[in-house]
C-alpha cells in the first residue's frame, strides 16, 4: 500500500524532510519504522529514541502496535507541548 | 463552540463578545510567552494541520459533554510568537462556576499533552531548542 509519512519537530529535522510517500506492507507503525530506519542515517537518528516517540495514524493518536491496515497517513513526532 | 488554529494574534475582548450568552459563569485562561529570566526572544510553534483542528474540536466536545458546558472556545496560535504575546486561550461557559473552572482545566490539560503542537524556544542570542514535554503535564491527565 502507499502511505504518506509525516514528521514533526525534531524528528522532521533529523529525517531532513517533512513528509515522504512510502510503499509498504508493514502491519503496524513499529514495523514501518523498521523499514524507514534503513532509508538514511537521518531516519535512523530520528527513530533512535523510541521512548520519546508518538504516532498518529490518519490523524488519530495511536499505539505503535496498532494495525496499519488501510492507513493513508502516518505521522511520527515527539511528545506534544501545546498550551 | 469553536476551535481555531491561527498564526495571527487574537483579541480576547472580541473572542468573548457574545460568548456564553445566558450562562451563569464564564471562565477564561490565556497562555502567554514567558521571558524565562530575560533570555528568551520568542517561541516558534509547529503543529499538524488537519489533526490539530480535529483534536481541539474533540476536546471541546468532550468537555461540553462531561461538564455540561453551554459554550466553549479554544484558540491556539502557531508560528513565531514573541515574549509577552498570548499563545492560546480557552473559554468555558456553564450554569455554575465549578463546571466552568473544571471544564477550562480539563481543556488545558488535554491541550498540553494531546494536541499536536511542538514548541521551540528562540533565545535572544538566536539559539533554538525544542521544549521537552514535562512528566507532570502527562500525569495531569490521569485525574480526569
Amino acid at each position: 500500500m502507499t502511505v504518506e509519512v509525516l514528521y514533526f519537530a525534531w524528528l522532521r529535522e533529523r529525517v531532513g524532510q517533512p513528509r515522504e510517500t512510502v510503499q509498504t506492507d508493514a502491519p503496524t507503525p513499529r514495523a514501518l519504522i523498521a523499514e524507514l530506519v534503513a532509508r538514511s542515517e537521518g531516519h535512523a537518528a530520528a527513530f533512535a529514541d523510541m521512548a520519546a516517540l508518538r504516532c498518529a495514524v490518519d490523524q488519530r493518536l495511536t499505539d505503535l502496535d496498532a494495525p496499519l491496515t488501510g492507513a493513508r497517513e502516518v505521522a511520527f513526532f515527539p511528545p506534544m507541548t501545546g498550551g | 463552540m469553536t476551535a481555531r488554529v491561527q498564526a495571527d494574534p487574537f483579541d480576547m475582548a472580541a473572542e468573548l463578545r457574545g460568548f456564553g450568552a445566558g450562562a451563569g459563569a464564564v471562565v477564561t485562561f490565556t497562555g502567554i510567552v514567558r521571558d524565562e529570566g530575560g533570555t528568551l526572544a520568542a517561541l516558534e510553534i509547529e503543529h499538524y494541520p488537519g489533526m490539530t483542528e480535529r483534536a481541539l474540536s474533540e476536546f471541546g466536545q468532550d468537555a461540553a459533554a462531561r461538564f455540561g458546558l453551554s459554550d466553549w472556545r479554544i484558540v491556539h496560535r502557531h508560528g513565531r510568537i514573541p515574549v509577552g504575546d498570548p499563545i492560546m486561550m480557552v473559554a468555558t461557559a456553564a450554569r455554575h462556576r465549578r463546571a466552568a473552572f473544571e471544564g477550562a482545566e480539563f481543556l488545558m490539560d488535554w491541550l498540553k499533552s494531546r494536541a499536536p503542537f511542538w514548541k521551540r524556544q528562540v533565545a535572544r542570542d538566536g539559539a533554538t531548542a525544542w521544549v521537552e514535554a514535562r512528566p507532570e503535564d502527562e500525569d495531569a491527565l490521569s485525574r480526569w
